[in-house]
């Protein structure tokens, strides 16, 4: 890192400051894909492969992005890179589409919310808002009054999704060119937004030439409900609850980033038997989601028997939930210094007799789908993710783990009570769809063994430190990654000292799933494009935000 | 035993008496035109609420249970909901054919269904060429899939549409290839010759490992006809929402609906005439007594139990397995099935010389 620090100092990067592992550094506009690229290419001794976020940001004086960069050889230490630009008219900065895949989309998120345009950026719409939507919303001068974006009385007019446009420097000036996404004579079928495959409000557009998919076309918004802009005028406590409803399957550890981040900014030392809590209904979450998400890739391949096997074993896990904490799919269990309440005096026999019983279905389940042939001849050789293009797309979890790539945030960076279990990050080399299939069944395998470790070792004690009863967090910039199901799920807040926050950005891991599409199934077979989407095991809301 | 030519040649009989040959033999038609209608629609909804019953039970669920004694009206309710259903008319939709490809579904299925031979003397028409008959009329289907797919005028059901020309197409040569080989073996293309040839040993025994094996060929390839899963392909759900019936609504989906679930009785019904003896009861040579006992049993629950039980195995099959995929699918017939059925003649051939 020290050597990193010169060596960017020397290329004109200033405010350079370390704090815990996040090295965080400003950078001037002109210079931003230089330092970009010598990031990106290793020159200072690491490579930083993994492009995190991208975290638009409206400063008032300047409108700004962060970049959290990471080096998947040193997954602990982070680095923030800072650019902005003070023109708030024509706001511009260069794209960094050509270094790292997953600021495609990221780039079009901050397009749409920040207004800045990104020169270079093959496809610059807006990712969430219709095209004809008037403003930003989350510039701080934006107004949401509805007589500029009325709520329409009558059918609207598809929004076109025809055109895309460019913004490239030519002859030393911006020009931007518009063009076509698909071809004129191209046969365009839509997956979604209402399809059974889609697993929830994802569009598809997808070019095909008979049963080959030739080219894949996403759109996304048709859940958004405005998340990070709600938060701004939410009090802390109030977000938390619309963490729980990103991704509704792992809400239990999407509140957890959420609680840690605002506990590592208010430095409050939560008691250890509220971490034991917490990480035991994390790994119950990631089991029930698991169990889900494999049943969802069954039944994408038509098998829904599974399915209905996953659903019912999921059940058991709802109802150990609902005794304890009264919600089932939404908990609502994790609050800022600890758990809303205490476990139910059930809890612990519940869940002893859960595990052995989900060992004796997992084996169900391998002889019922695994084993099955014409499932193996469905996933094998199908979906090839290299394990470079996977961290090029930030495509991370168990996704990211099938194609080889070591990214679990549980072992990088132990929170809550990860350090005191004993588990193994399980990794595949193949980066296929049944690597991606297997492994959820092994991760569960992996969590059992986690809560068996712990369910017997809860501490006595508090199960919620004391908070005052208005929660301000000191004013900075703070970020808490946790593993959920899907892969890294990050919180970025910037507070002001306000009991809401000024900025606050949740990392979605289904994001870069979706476009871990495009390389995986282009020229495969439309029935492997819905098996796929499976595998990655992408949540629309949690895109949507 | 329970023989019911005796009933409809005195019904015959009667009639002629009464009204003259030709009127006698008009007014026959009607009746048995009558008959085959409802024993359609009734058989359909047994094996609707059958297949459901047996769905649940695999999936550790219980069904349908709250119309009627263990749900059994469930089916009549849902036949009530569907006739009472708004049929949509689809705007740039080719009228004519889109109306027309639900028909010829139906049509194709219940001319299959009417020359089935049920039990003993309930055998409405009795072709020379009985095989020939059903293979032949039970293909036409493929063209009202095809039609509703095209004239729909949309991806999906286009899309459902060319699956299922190829898969219908392709699976139709191992379908009667493998019933090629009991014809080799009866000498007869005649369905109550056939089934009366069984009257002591079934042809899936009579026949040797030949005619085991055109028995499973003709139950996989069978199944593919029928369009269900693991071959469910032109109407994959979750791939194409309904493949080539997306755009059909009420009644016209209703006809699609039961020539299904009928196409997948009628591949068992004909697997049971051809293989399992039909409505012949169960003998073994030299057990007088235990022969005698089961020809107390009527025949036509023999040939129900028989049908029924090749239902429960593609039921079974298609509630286990996940779908293939489409190269796999053909890849399965015309690498894997067809050679093996061309042997398979072969070898029938041989054993009969």
């Amino acid at each position: 890192m020290e050597n990193i620090k010169e060596k960017l100092s020397a290329m004109g990067c200033t405010d350079l400051l370390q704090a815990d592992r996040t090295l965080s550094v400003t950078v001037e506009k002109n210079k931003f894909h230089e330092v970009a690229t010598f990031l990106k290419e290793g020159r200072g001794g690491m490579v930083f492969d993994f492009l995190m976020d991208i975290i638009g940001i409206d400063y008032v004086e300047s409108l700004g992005a962060i970049y959290y960069l990471c080096s998947t050889d040193h997954p602990q230490e982070l680095l923030a890179l800072r650019v902005s630009t003070s023109d708030r008219e024509q706001p511009q900065l260069f794209s960094v589409c050509d270094l790292w895949d997953s600021a495609e989309l990221y780039e079009r998120e901050v397009y749409d919310f920040l207004g800045i345009k990104f020169i270079n950026h093959p496809d610059m719409r807006r990712l969430f808002l219709r095209s004809d939507w008037k403003g930003h919303p989350l510039r701080k001068d934006y107004d949401a009054s509805p007589a500029i974006n009325p709520i329409p009385a009558h059918n609207e007019v598809i929004d076109d999704m025809e055109r895309s446009s460019t913004i490239k420097i030519e002859l030393g000036e911006l020009v931007e060119k518009s063009h076509q996404i698909f071809g004129e004579k191209e046969y365009i079928v839509n997956f979604g937004p209402q399809h059974p495959a889609m697993h929830g409000v994802l569009h598809l557009r997808v070019s095909l030439d008979g049963e080959i998919v030739k080219k894949i076309d996403p759109n996304f918004g048709y859940i958004h409900r405005g998340v990070e802009k709600m938060s701004e005028a939410y009090t802390y406590p109030q977000i938390l609850h619309l963490t729980d409803r990103l991704d509704y399957l792992s809400g239990t550890m999407n509140r957890h980033a959420l609680c840690l981040c605002c506990e590592k900014a208010l430095s409050l030392e939560v008691p250890d038997r509220a971490h034991y809590i917490r990480t035991i209904f994390d790994e119950l979450t990631r089991i029930a989601s698991h169990l889900l998400g494999w049943g969802c890739i069954c039944m994408d391949m038509g098998s829904i028997t599974a399915f209905v096997y996953g659903m019912r074993d999921r059940e058991k896990i709802m109802d150990i939930f609902e005794e304890t904490a009264g919600g089932r799919l939404m908990v609502n269990y994790n609050t800022i210094g600890g758990v809303a309440c205490d476990i139910h005096p059930n809890f612990q026999k519940k869940v002893k007799e859960l595990i052995p019983y989900l060992r004796k279905m997992i084996k169900e389940h391998h002889i019922l789908f695994t084993e099955n042939p014409i499932a193996r001849g469905r996933m094998e050789g199908i979906g090839y993710l290299s394990k470079e293009k996977a961290i090029s797309l930030g495509a991370g979890g168990p996704s990211g783990r099938a194609s080889g790539w070591n990214n679990d945030v549980r072992k990088i960076e132990p929170y809550a009570a990860y350090q005191h279990a004993d588990f193994d990050v399980v990794l595949r080399e193949g980066g296929l769809t049944f690597d991606r299939y297997i492994i959820r069944l092994d991760e569960i395998e992996q969590s059992l063994r986690i809560i068996e470790q712990l369910i017997d070792n809860i501490p006595e004690g508090f199960f919620a430190a004391k908070t005052k009863a208005i929660i301000r967090l000191p004013e900075g910039e703070y970020y808490q990654r946790v593993e959920n199901a899907r892969g890294e799920f990050g919180v970025y807040i910037n507070s002001r000292g306000d009991k809401s926050p000024y900025r606050i950005k949740f990392r979605s891991p289904s994001l870069t799933l979706v476009n871990a599409l495009k390389p995986t199934v282009t020229g495969s077979k439309v029935s492997d494009l819905i098996m796929v989407g499976g595998s990655l095991d992408y949540v629309i809301p949690c895109i949507d935000r | 035993m329970y023989d019911f030519s005796v009933l409809t040649n005195w019904i015959d009989q009667w009639l002629r008496s009464q009204v003259g040959d030709s009127w006698a033999l008009f007014v026959e038609f009607v009746l048995v035109g009558i008959a085959i209608l409802t024993a359609y629609a009734v058989l359909a909804l047994i094996l609707i609420y059958a297949e459901r019953k047996v769905c649940a039970a695999f999936q550790c669920r219980i069904g349908p249970n709250r119309v009627g004694p263990f749900g059994m009206l469930q089916s009549v309710a849902d036949m009530f909901k569907i006739l009472l259903k708004e049929i949509i008319t689809i705007k740039q939709a080719d009228p004519i054919l889109f109306r027309l490809a639900s028909f010829l579904v139906i049509i194709a299925s219940i001319c299959t269904f009417g020359a089935l031979p049920f039990a003993k003397g309930l055998h409405a028409i009795d072709f020379n060429i009985g095989v020939f008959y059903l293979l032949a009329v039970s293909s036409l289907g493929v063209v009202g899939i095809l039609l509703a797919g095209w004239s729909s005028n949309n991806k999906y059901t286009m899309i459902g549409a060319m699956r299922s020309g190829a898969q219908l197409i392709s699976y139709e040569l191992s379908c009667g290839l493998s019933l090629m080989v009991i014809v080799i073996l009866s000498g007869t293309m005649q369905l109550s010759e056939i089934v009366e040839q069984q009257a002591e040993v079934w042809f899936i025994f009579q026949g040797h490992i030949p005619a085991m094996i055109a028995f499973i060929i003709y139950l996989i390839a069978g199944h593919a006809e029928t369009n269900r899963g693991p071959f469910d392909l032109p109407e994959a759900e979750s791939e194409l929402t309904a493949g080539y019936h997306t755009e059909y609504s009420g009644i016209q989906f209703g006809f699609f609906y039961l020539a299904e679930y009928l196409n997948m009785f009628i591949v068992a019904a004909i697997a049971t005439t051809l293989f399992l003896g039909g409505w012949q009861p169960f003998h073994v040579p030299g057990w007088e007594s235990f022969n005698q006992v089961m020809d107390y049993i009527p025949s036509f629950v023999w040939f129900f139990g028989k049908s029924g039980l090749c239902v429960f195995l593609a039921l079974w099959v298609r509630w286990s397995f996940p779908r293939l995929r489409i190269d796999q699918l053909l890849n399965l017939e015309w690498k894997i099935l067809m050679p093996i059925c061309l042997i398979n003649i072969l070898l029938m051939a041989l054993c009969v010389l």
